[in-house]
């Protein structure tokens, strides 16, 4: 996972700048600011509807729109686990709010220690062996509900 | 009377020549070509389902309502987003539409509160109007799964709510506040079942939302609501009148429950808004009922006396006794009259008649004196009338936008608009102000090109840019030799064409690079259409008429006047200014802008009015408070003016007022000026009379009461009432006689009357035989006087100098929620978002001073100190400060001088050289300010002393 870039106006000035005359600047300009400060701070948001000439509310309406621009920062490690119909099948609703109890977040939330994410995909496209799952971006299948404590337990030592 | 119920197409309908025919539910019809099947089917009266369109806004496609069936299509396709062809046979109602319909509403009814009847728009719904359309019954999802009904209300806007659990996510108010209002403030935050509508991640009043009410007027449902609908529940009936505020002249339907005004909604068939407005006219209007109303008329023997509540008989019987004491003592030119600019064409015309019939003198001037008079001084001289060339709409063909010393999108917001959508379309921009107003960047409009003059080198900047205009060839040569004096026209090109007027020669003096300068004048000569729109950054100068006539010289040269997209357009700041004007104001002219000394004109207005009258030119507002200070000007009639607030160098202004005998204030509030009045008639606000305006376009726009005066008399019948007093008979029962005779006595109105107006909505002069129904743009094949004139325009700087003592110059504006000197809007929540005035200082002077943002700071200038708050910005540059003059209690125009345009007198309230230093306590002018503000304005008991 990238290390967190504390929010650096100067720094988010020089990334806007870097990438403000491709065409469609604006998904370019936030993949940066997410890749460097590991989300899209509340702060950045006049800084790019300025060099874009926008409104604060038009990137508001992109960040938003897109799951994966993060408005705040995320734990270390990133759990996504599918809701769409197979895992639904097999089990997935009850297995995935048994361990988001466990951990004491709700969807989208954080531990308290910083380890672990855990937010809603739908469908990976790994129906054959739901439930399913992607974890820093590898896929996971056939879960458990002790393979998910072995994964809570790896994201808080690492 | 009943509700004004206007059409919605629920698309735009496309202005061709060009006609499709087909036919909709087994009718034929004939449409523009372009038009949506929706707007098709209206035009026979068919209405098919629809939420989320309007004809304010671009078909969306998004609600799913208005499917319709086409013969030989397949599918349903959406009416709103189907452009009608030849011959097309479209059915709007089958089973299977019916099914469709009920079934999509069925899902918007799952996620909405069914408490239609305890809801703020119950009765004015179009969700409800479409349930009942489909014939929706029942809603089989149920209420049991994840809905947005619980989600909290957004109150922080004082004048409406947005209820986000009623929200259908049609995107109308986002769609309203980009295409609309141009601001761009809303978006849809998040996607799927997640999607809301947002304000971008703050709340509607920190927002960037300029509260201009497009949003709440789209809205289908209860989501955004005024207020005063969530209080009061729906008007019964309304009425169209003209709103008050500034020159842009916004047509409003006083939406009323009995003599109680609900709401102001913009009236979509107006020709100045077209359905548009802004924070001020749209929800500021509370001030016409305020409890600060004086709706006694007052007497008092000396300004330190409290005043004394008595009859009207007794007030106008005072006023008049007084005015004939005062001239029977110090001779007839002792006293005058000024008009105002917020009062009627009728009231106006009334005033000046008075004066120069009733007192038998010229002494009648206006505020016009200090904002637009060298624009009427400056254009008069070059084009030969007294007013803008272009109506509002011209806008939409401009290619090239030139604004000077303007800040249309705070002055003149719906204007402003209408000119960013155009902007958005791709004209382009030219700004030139020592300010960066918000049009230089804001989002989706940027300028081509931001000259930031030095304040007080307007002439020198527009000399260099007709230098290049000349000197690279860029006179439209064809235009110039058909329609301008070719003497004036050549000894001008000789002039200009001088190297001393060069960019190069000029850019250190007027602070813009010559490059710029260059590029600026190429663009505005070979780009298209150019326009210029201009306010008092441009007047408000020692220059101002002669930066009016060079900005002519520029157009003519270029051959930028006679047709829609061009222009010389000034913004006027005040809803009549331009009538008042035109009415007969100055000192020099008769209604309809000719001089005293005409004597076929003269003769004319004496056999009407029956009294001889005076051939030489009375006294501007200056020379009145000059010569009472003198002791030769002894008595005032003021109607609804401000000067000891509005006027420059306030302490000389008020010295003036003081050592008159008989100040005679007609207004609604107890005023700056009132504090020095010894009678007070009680003024009657824009809701309770009867009269038209004239917007900055010349649109004669109607005035209708809504309720009965506050105070008994509108403010024409005060007036009539005076003048009787007096001696002078004056006899009219309602203002549309008033307007007969100004029709009969003015050339250029003399096809005006009450009833063509009401056919009509409105009409631009000149309106007469040659034009019965107005004038939209002027000099379209000739020049008003002929040939267009060219003017020399030397560049003679002013004699305001900065200097070791005040190395700053300070210059005035305004803001978007305040109105000039804020006597209304003081009186309204728009105080929420603008409390006190503040100075605006570049970084780089602040931190030479040692000030902080938001330090107290005094402004001293050579007239006079005053303290208040600083903040630090960058739209001003260095060596330049800005406030604004809305708060009485700061005082700023304590600091401006009475330096003043050679022509007309305008005061220089656009350069004041200064010095800026941290304080810690108010200025002395403002200690003795708020001493005096209560001792002068106290009342005592009276006739009704329980008031």
């Amino acid at each position: 996972m990238p290390i967190l870039v504390p929010w650096d106006e100067s720094r988010a000035s020089e990334i806007i700048v870097a990438h403000v005359s491709l065409e469609g600047a604006a998904l370019p300009i936030l993949h940066a600011l997410q890749e460097e400060f590991g989300y899209i701070p509340e702060e950045a948001v006049p800084l790019v509807a300025s060099a874009l000439n926008i409104s604060r509310a038009e990137v508001h309406g992109i960040v938003t729109f897109y799951h994966d621009f993060r408005r705040e920062p995320a734990g270390r490690h990133i759990l996504k686990l599918c809701r769409a119909e197979a895992c639904q099948s097999m089990g997935g609703p009850r297995m995935a709010r048994d361990f988001l109890s466990r951990l004491g977040i709700s969807w989208g939330e954080t531990t308290a220690d910083r380890a672990l994410t855990i937010e809603s995909v739908y469908c990976l496209g790994l129906c054959a062996c739901a439930p399913s799952a992607m974890y820093d971006g590898e896929p996971l299948g056939r879960l458990t509900p002790d393979k998910l404590d072995a994964l809570a337990r790896e994201a808080r030592e690492t | 009377m009943a509700l004004i119920e206007e059409i919605d197409y629920g698309t735009p309908i496309p202005i061709t020549d060009q006609r499709v025919a087909l036919t909709i539910d087994g009718q034929s019809v004939s449409v523009p070509a372009g038009t949506s099947v929706m707007a098709a089917a209206m035009m026979l009266g068919t209405k098919i389902p629809k939420l989320c369109a309007s004809d304010s806004l671009e078909a969306f496609g998004s609600c799913r309502l208005c499917l319709v069936e086409i013969e030989g299509r397949r599918g349903t396709p959406a009416s709103c987003t189907t452009p009608v062809e030849a011959g097309m046979v479209v059915h709007t109602q089958s089973d299977r539409l019916a099914d469709l319909r009920r079934g999509v509403m069925e899902l918007y009814i799952s996620d909405h509160p069914l408490d239609c009847l305890t809801c703020s728009a119950n009765g004015d719904c179009e969700l409800q109007d479409m349930a009942g359309d489909v014939g929706l019954r029942e809603v089989r999802y149920g209420y049991e799964g994840e809905s947005h009904l619980s989600a909290p209300n957004d109150t922080s806007n004082p004048y409406f709510t947005f209820e986000d659990s009623k929200c259908i996510v049609c995107s109308r108010c986002v769609r309203a506040c980009e295409e609309v209002q141009g601001t761009f403030a809303l978006t849809i935050q998040g996607r799927g079942f997640a999607s809301r509508v947002s304000t971008g991640g703050l709340d509607f009043f920190n927002s960037e939302c300029v509260s201009c009410g497009a949003c709440v007027q789209a809205c289908p449902t209860a989501t955004l609501n005024e207020n005063k609908i969530i209080a009061l529940g729906q008007p019964e009936h309304s009425v169209l009148t003209t709103c008050a505020y500034c020159g842009v002249g916004c047509t409003f339907k006083a939406e009323m429950k009995g003599n109680t005004v609900v709401r102001m909604v913009p009236y979509k068939d107006a020709k100045a808004n077209e359905g548009h407005s802004c924070v001020k006219g749209r929800f500021a209007w509370g001030y016409a009922t305020h409890k600060d109303r004086i709706i006694k008329p007052m007497i008092r023997e000396k300004i330190t006396d409290p005043w004394r509540e008595v009859s009207w008989e007794e007030a106008i019987g005072r006023a008049a006794s007084e005015f004939k004491r005062i001239q029977a003592r110090y001779g007839r030119d002792s006293v005058g009259g000024i008009t105002s600019s917020r009062c009627t064409n009728e009231e106006t015309f009334l005033v000046q008649k008075l004066v120069r019939a009733g007192f038998g003198n010229n002494n009648v001037d206006t505020v016009a004196r200090v904002c637009h008079s060298p624009t009427g001084y400056g254009l008069k001289a070059t084009l030969g009338t007294s007013a803008g060339t272009q109506d509002f709409a011209s806008v939409a063909h401009a290619d090239v936008i030139v604004v000077i010393g303007a800040n249309p999108t705070d002055g003149h917001p719906v204007f402003a608009s209408r000119m960013k959508k155009r902007l958005r379309e791709g004209a382009r921009l030219i700004v030139a102000d020592p300010r960066r107003i918000d049009l230089v960047k804001s989002p989706h409009v940027k300028a081509d090109y931001y000259l930031p003059l030095k304040p007080g080198m307007n002439v020198a900047f527009i000399n260099a840019i007709a230098h290049v205009v000349v000197t690279e060839g860029l006179v439209n040569q064809d235009y110039v030799r058909e329609r301008c004096d070719l003497n004036d026209f050549e000894s001008w090109a000789r002039f200009i064409a001088d190297e001393r007027h060069s960019p190069e020669a000029v850019e250190e003096l007027i602070g813009v690079p010559a490059a710029d300068v260059r590029g600026a004048a190429r663009l505005y000569a070979t780009g298209g259409n150019a326009a210029i729109y201009y306010g008092l950054g441009v007047t408000e100068h020692s220059q101002g008429s002669t930066m009016v006539m060079g900005m002519a010289n520029l157009a003519m040269a270029t051959g930028n006047i006679g047709r829609a997209g061009v222009g010389i357009n000034p913004l006027r700041g005040q809803n009549n200014v331009q009538g008042s004007c035109d009415m007969g104001s100055f000192p020099h002219e008769f209604s309809g802008y000719r001089h005293v000394s005409d004597e076929a004109t003269r003769q004319m207005f004496e056999a009407f009015w029956g009294v001889p009258l005076q051939k030489e030119p009375g006294l501007r507002i200056p020379n009145m408070l000059d010569e009472a200070c003198e002791g030769t000007f002894k008595g005032l009639y003021i109607q609804g003016e401000d000067i000891a607030q509005s006027d420059p160098d306030t302490q000389h202004v008020i010295a003036g007022l003081k050592a008159m005998e008989c100040v005679v204030i007609q207004d609604i509030f107890l005023n700056e000026t009132a504090k020095y009045a010894h009678v007070f008639l009680p003024g009657s606000s824009f809701l309770e009379k009867d009269g038209t305006f004239t917007n900055a376009e010349r649109r004669i726009n109607r005035v209708r009461k809504v309720m009965p005066p506050l105070a008994g008399r509108a403010d024409w019948e005060v007036t009539i009432a005076l003048s009787n007093a007096l001696g002078f008979s004056m006899n009219y029962s309602h203002p549309s006689e008033i307007m007969a005779e100004i029709a009969r006595l003015t050339p250029t109105f003399a096809g005006v009357s009450y009833a063509k107006l009401d056919a009509l909505g409105s009409v631009q002069w000149p309106c007469n035989e040659a034009a019965p129904t107005g004038t939209p743009v002027m000099h379209v094949d000739h020049f008003v006087r002929g040939k267009g004139r060219f003017m020399l325009t030397e560049f003679v700087p002013t004699q305001e100098r900065t200097g070791p003592r005040f190395p700053l110059i300070l210059t005035t504006g305004r803001i978007l929620t305040q109105y000039n000197v804020g006597v209304q809007t003081r009186r309204t929540q728009n105080s929420l978002w603008h409390e006190e005035d503040i100075l605006e200082i570049h970084p780089f002077d602040a931190e030479s001073r040692g000030i902080r943002d938001g330090d107290l700071v005094t402004l001293e200038s050579r007239s006079g100190a005053i303290t208040l708050r600083a903040i630090i910005s960058e739209r001003m540059q260095p060596g330049v400060v800005y406030t604004t003059f809305h708060h009485a209690k700061t005082g700023a125009n304590v600091v401006t001088t009475d330096y003043s345009d050679w022509a007309t007198n305008c005061p220089e309230y656009k350069v004041t050289a200064v010095q800026v230093r941290r304080t810690n306590h108010p200025s002395d002018w403002q200690e003795r300010f708020l001493a005096e503000d209560q001792s002068l304005r106290r009342i005592g008991a009276g006739l009704d002393a329980a008031k």
